[in-house]
């Protein structure tokens, strides 16, 4: 791998001038090399603070035991429910997000005039700018009631909730990122759609999405990732139960919000302290894994 | 050559950041100031099921002895003990009774023992919606609800035929996140030490929150401190067993100790306190210190 070099010393420029630029460029690969080494140190942190318990790990009680017990004499740390809570409401905000993420993300690119563009975008960025606190704030003291009413059931902070919630925290991040891969397809393949005669309907479907996929799947995986990792709104918001959800509107517990309830008061250097380092982990690994693919396949648009 | 300084420079980097993450991530989560800072600050942490008169008190003694500043903060007993022990806090708050474990590692930490003063008393109390018909539960009924093997799921049950606005028949039992004090306290005094408390309950963060979800809730039973009551909700009369008189809790029934509920709450600091720590503890067991606690809703040391 070379990295550029600084220019040989050219004729008229003082040794002093060569040793400035020789050490803002150290600077910058410094910076550059700083977020390898902060995420490598994030997680050699998290993984060293829960490593002391791996060895009497039961692994697969830990993934799929339902047993959420962390204070209980002895203890029980079955993290399934926990798991399943963060994955179903992460696939229900998706089910939500992705259909008007895309949708408004095409609105915003192809049909929409300059100003409502302008007028939208502006919007929308206001969307992703509210405090995740104050979303779960109003899921508590909003939409809970609301959706109790509404939907006949007992207890309005449940999965539905909380997934509504996710959904509008991640909308933002779709729209705009899936917004930015549209506008990369070249206009010649619309003025060709165009020229086919085929309608919009066909054009987004048939010339747009095909184009765009990449993009578009970068988008929606980056929305996942921000509803993996979301933990006020979802603290506030599912109910915080640790079981297995068996309908919409059930309270669930998530990875995430496990982790901010108790870390507190978990005694420092504890069992229960690292088990929920270890969910940290998890959970890293979880989201690596998400924006790992995102990367990739928007690494997959580039070669294209 | 150039390959060399970058890579000394990597581990410069790792080097320099890694005391920083472990100064970061082990720092109490409670946030309090070190005791460094002025003598006459009293970094006072702990309980949630105290945070309002801890709050109280810190007003009403900034009157009395305006040279001392009370800085008042929740998070949980264990949050408060955490910090004692690392040295972040002077005087901890806490509805429970420092464990052996946490007084080994305070020994170990900073060689001081805890000193523990009792300074009044929590009735936990058993709210109900307001429009829950129910007026008493025995402490069997309670854990018949709560424990994890017991019978109790439904309204019906306990003979409660309809309530006004519940939708099913569902009891929807709100405990508290299972680390905190009150939960620990709850758990003893209900299903006891070897018993397991049902997976899905719904686990509030707080004493406010969880009487705020049983306002909105009709389904809904939790628990929570006398003081937290409103409107609202309604509190249960609890007897110690079936055919024995259910009783409200009060400072009266708590003092002869015919409610069942009802524990001490205490204030710890590391070692015999600084004469301004002193001087604020003296005042909480005086008279206007003594007078806070009914007037918040918790139960004054009974008068000698």
């Amino acid at each position: 791998m070379s990295l550029p070099r600084s220019p040989e010393r050219p004729a008229g420029r003082g040794r002093l001038a060569v040793l400035f630029e020789q050490a803002i460029e150290l600077l910058i690969r410094l910076c550059g090399i700083s977020a390898i080494v902060f995420v490598f140190g994030i997680f050699f942190f998290v993984f060293r603070e829960g490593a002391p318990y791996l060895a009497q790990l039961d692994l697969g009680a830990f993934l799929f035991s339902s047993d959420w017990y962390p204070s209980n004499d002895p203890a029980h740390y079955g993290a399934g429910a926990l798991l399943l809570g963060t994955l179903s409401v992460t696939l229900l905000a998706m089910l939500m997000a992705v259909p008007f993420g895309l949708g408004a993300a095409v609105f915003v690119s192809e049909f929409s005039a300059p100003r409502t563009r302008e007028v939208l975008k502006i919007v929308i960025e206001l969307l992703a700018a509210v405090p995740s606190v104050v979303w779960g704030f109003i899921g508590m003291s909003v939409l809970g009631p609301l959706i109790k009413d509404v939907f006949q059931v007992p207890l309005g902070v449940n999965m539905f909730n909380a997934a509504l919630l996710l959904a509008l925290m991640s909308v933002p991040i779709i729209v705009s990122i899936g917004e930015d891969a549209l506008k990369a397809v070249p206009d010649s393949y619309r003025e060709a759609a165009l020229a086919l005669g085929a309608t919009r309907w066909q054009t987004v479907f048939r010339m747009l999405f095909p184009a765009a996929k990449n993009g578009l799947l970068a988008a929606v995986l980056l929305g996942v990732g921000r509803a993996i990792g979301e933990t006020m709104a979802v603290l506030m918001a599912t109910g915080h139960s640790a079981r297995i959800p068996t309908s919409l509107f059930d309270p669930v517990q998530t990875l995430t919000a496990t982790i901010a309830a108790e870390l507190g008061e978990a005694r420092q250097g504890s069992e229960h302290y690292q088990v929920l380092f270890l969910i940290g982990v998890l959970l890293f690994t979880l989201t690596f894994a998400v924006n790992l693919t995102a990367d990739l396949v928007v690494k997959g648009i580039r070669r294209k | 050559m150039n390959v060399s300084i970058r890579s000394k420079n990597l581990r410069g980097a790792v080097l320099g950041l890694v005391p920083v993450l472990l100064a970061t991530g082990c720092g109490n989560s409670g946030g309090g100031p070190s005791g460094d800072s002025s003598a006459d600050t009293i970094a006072n942490i702990g309980s949630d099921t105290m945070l309002q008169l801890a709050m109280a008190w810190s007003e009403a003694f900034k009157l009395a002895e305006p040279g001392v500043n009370v800085e008042v903060n929740g998070g949980g007993s264990g949050v408060g003990i955490a910090g004692l022990i690392n040295g972040s806090v002077d005087l901890a708050n806490s509805s429970r009774a420092f464990e052996e474990k946490e007084a080994a590692d305070l020994r170990a930490k900073q060689g001081k023992e805890p000193l523990g003063v009792t300074v009044g008393f929590d009735a936990l109390s058993i709210y109900v919606h307001k429009d829950n018909p129910l007026q008493e539960l025995t402490l069997e009924q309670l854990a018949g609800i709560y424990s994890r093997d017991g019978a109790i799921r439904t309204w019906s049950d306990l003979g409660v035929k309809a309530i006004p606005g519940a939708q099913g028949d569902e009891i929807i039992a709100i405990s508290r996140q299972n680390n905190s004090g009150t939960h620990h306290y709850f758990k003893e005094a209900v299903v006891g030490k070897k018993g397991v408390l049902r997976p899905d309950c719904v686990n509030q963060n707080g004493s406010a929150d969880v009487v705020n979800l049983v306002a909105t809730t009709p389904n809904a039973i939790g628990y929570s401190g006398m003081g937290y009551r409103t409107d609202a909700v309604r509190i249960l009369k609890v007897a110690k067993r079936a055919g024995e008189a259910a009783i409200l809790p009060s400072i009266a029934s708590t003092l002869d100790k015919s409610y069942p509920i009802a524990r001490p709450m205490f204030v710890y600091t590391a070692g015999e306190p600084a004469a301004h720590i002193k001087k604020y503890i003296d005042w909480i067991l005086s008279e206007p210190g003594q007078s806070l606690l009914a007037e918040n809703g918790y139960v004054p040391l009974p008068k000698q």
